[in-house]
């Protein structure tokens, strides 16, 4: 039987020659991931399995990255619960604020915990990035990552899928985060239920590992339930450099059956920017109208990369964020602001007027470091722009790229990346 | 199980449901006082025990807090009805022991303030002020028993 890429990464970890879609399998996990927020709910569920240990304590990464550095005295006893649950059992992928740590979807390719062919769980909606690298990964809630530290297994439903055919290449300053946001736009929040959405084409070629990242991690606000990308000499490369393990390399068999096909052209993408309130609100860059904003927000685990700094420099470079517009620029990892202020970027934003952050998922969920107030608007890098997601109830939060996150800010208004120019 | 209805629309997000902010506790009657705050801002003091969310297309969409169904189930509501249900959510209300049934007929028909009447082991839906029936799937005997112990970690912990 032809299996999707998805389809024959679950088979292999549930020990079958095949699997099919709908059906029931209970599956062996290479990394179970956690962040402050629900790593304190699994260690509840945990206790109450009535196991003392993790099942490989290597294999569990807990990242502390939502409320931190400590935004309040809860935020940082729930941060104390899981270093100490860290600490108790031997984590080895424990990650400290400051030392090498940074936004959980981010740092884990960049310590190389994730490689191709892996399977990985994590308590987090947007562990579907690591789709990027070719293995299969989604997000699950508290009870099931307490339920895969215990056991070191789960069950699955073998997805169904989309295939995205993807060709040519995209023009300058349009990158992953447009494509992502033009098939949201397509297919709706719900587009891909449960499915798997499997890039494909050889389009894939022209993108660059972090628009892969950006693009995976964002099939979450499709409603899949995992994203992936072939792997490819790009990959590979990734992997190496990042002294992943050794990749296991799956691919979809040709006669694979998809729910459906959607064909794009990437050099037909103009940027894209997701209106309030949903992520598949979408309208190119020209539709957008006269939008006045008050923040901007460059970074998260879609595009706090470093491409996505240099990408967001290049705009800012001898520029000025315009009046009555703040500016937040937060490099996703320590090694990427360490990146971004060897090669001068931090001088640019600050020079331009940004505030510049240490890593931290902050402003993106509305936890801290750039909380919106009544009526305000912002252009943000981030994922989601739910009702009050990043405040107030009547702040409006529009998704874009880098490019056109700079751009706005320096316009003043939602801008195309070549406007102010 | 019998309730009133609170009714929402489609995509109902679990930023909405308990929204970021009050996500610095893991305990559920904290979270369950912010419930539905962002999306109708009373809920949590007018709802009572047995009431019911009914709701559109891919509830529970986004995050994936289980916070979300832990401060629905904290509030007192019996049960969820949606015509779909977001999948991460899925897995979260049945992993903690929240009822929830997917009907869309249900999910369209029943009217906010219905009294509705569930019986998770038929999935047979009653709107009693409607007089009107839906039936949706029920869940296999094995989750049923999963949702009555309270959810996962309980029903393995009374299965060892």
């Amino acid at each position: 039987m032809s299996m999707t890429m998805t389809q024959k990464i679950l088979a292999a970890h549930a020990g079958q020659r095949e699997v099919h879609a709908g059906e029931l399998v209970m599956a062996r996990l290479d990394l179970v991931l956690g962040n402050d927020i629900t790593t304190p709910v699994a260690i509840g569920e945990f206790r109450k399995f009535g196991r003392d240990k993790v099942f490989d304590r290597e294999k569990i990464a807990l990242v502390p990255d939502h409320f931190t550095p400590n935004k309040d005295i809860k935020a940082a006893e729930q941060c104390a619960c899981m270093r100490s649950f860290a600490k108790e059992q031997g984590i080895v992928n424990y990650f400290e604020v400051g030392h090498d740590c940074g936004i959980e979807h981010a740092l884990l390719p960049e310590k190389g915990l994730v490689t191709a062919g892996d399977l990985v769980i994590g308590a987090d909606s947007h562990t579907c990035t690591y789709g990027a690298l070719g293995a299969f990964a989604t997000g699950v809630g508290s009870t099931d990552m307490a339920a895969g530290m215990a056991a070191g297994e789960t069950w699955f439903r073998v997805p169904s899928a989309i295939r995205i055919e993807l060709t040519g290449s995209p023009r300058h300053h349009v990158g992953g985060k447009d494509l992502i946001l033009h098939l949201i736009g397509l297919i709706g929040v719900d587009g891909a239920r449960y499915m798997s959405l499997e890039f494909a084409g050889p389009g894939v070629a022209s993108l660059s590992m972090d628009d892969r990242f950006a693009v995976a991690n964002m099939a979450i606000e499709a409603g899949a339930k995992n994203g992936i990308f072939p792997v490819d000499g790009k990959a590979l490369d990734y992997l190496a450099e990042h002294g992943a393990k050794p990749p296991e390399v799956y691919s979809a068999d040709g006669g694979a059956e998809y729910e459906r096909t959607i064909s794009i052209d990437l050099s037909s993408l103009k940027p894209t920017v997701a209106f309030p309130h949903l992520p598949s609100n979408t309208r190119t860059i020209d539709e957008v109208g006269d939008i006045p904003i008050d923040q901007v927000v460059i970074g998260s685990c879609t595009n706090g990369r470093i491409s996505d700094m240099r990408v967001a420099a290049e705009v800012f470079r001898g520029r000025k964020v315009a009046p009555g517009v703040r500016a937040i620029v937060i490099p996703a990892t320590q090694r990427i602001w360490l990146q971004a202020l060897e090669e001068g970027l931090l001088k640019v934003f600050a020079e331009a007027g940004c505030v510049v952050s240490t890593p931290t998922c902050g402003p993106c969920l509305g936890g801290h470091m750039g909380i919106l107030a009544k009526g305000e608007r912002c252009v943000a890098t981030t994922n989601r722009n739910f009702v009050g997601r990043m405040g107030h109830v009547e702040s409006e939060i529009y998704l874009a790229s880098p490019a056109v996150a700079a751009a706005s800010a320096v316009a003043g208004r939602i801008a195309a990346p070549n406007d102010e120019q | 199980m019998t309730g009133t209805t609170f009714k929402y629309a489609d995509n109902v997000d679990t930023d909405v449901i308990i929204p970021a902010r009050y996500l610095n506790t893991p305990d559920a009657r904290e979270l369950a006082v912010h419930c539905m705050e962002d999306i109708d801002p009373s809920f949590a003091k007018r709802v009572r025990p047995g009431d019911i969310i009914v709701a559109g297309r891919n509830f529970g969409c986004g995050s994936s807090r289980e916070h979300a169904p832990i401060s629905i189930k904290a509030c007192g509501v019996s049960c969820v009805i949606a015509a779909s249900f977001a999948r991460i959510f899925y897995r979260n209300a049945l992993n903690i022991g929240l009822p929830i049934l997917e009907c869309p007929e249900a999910a369209s028909a029943i009217a906010a303030g219905d009294r509705v009447s569930v019986d998770l082991g038929t999935g047979e839906i009653a709107d009693d002020t409607t007089g009107r029936r839906f039936k949706a799937e029920p869940f296999p005997p094995f989750m049923q028993e999963l949702i009555k112990a309270g959810g996962l970690a309980e029903y393995l912990r009374r299965a060892k």
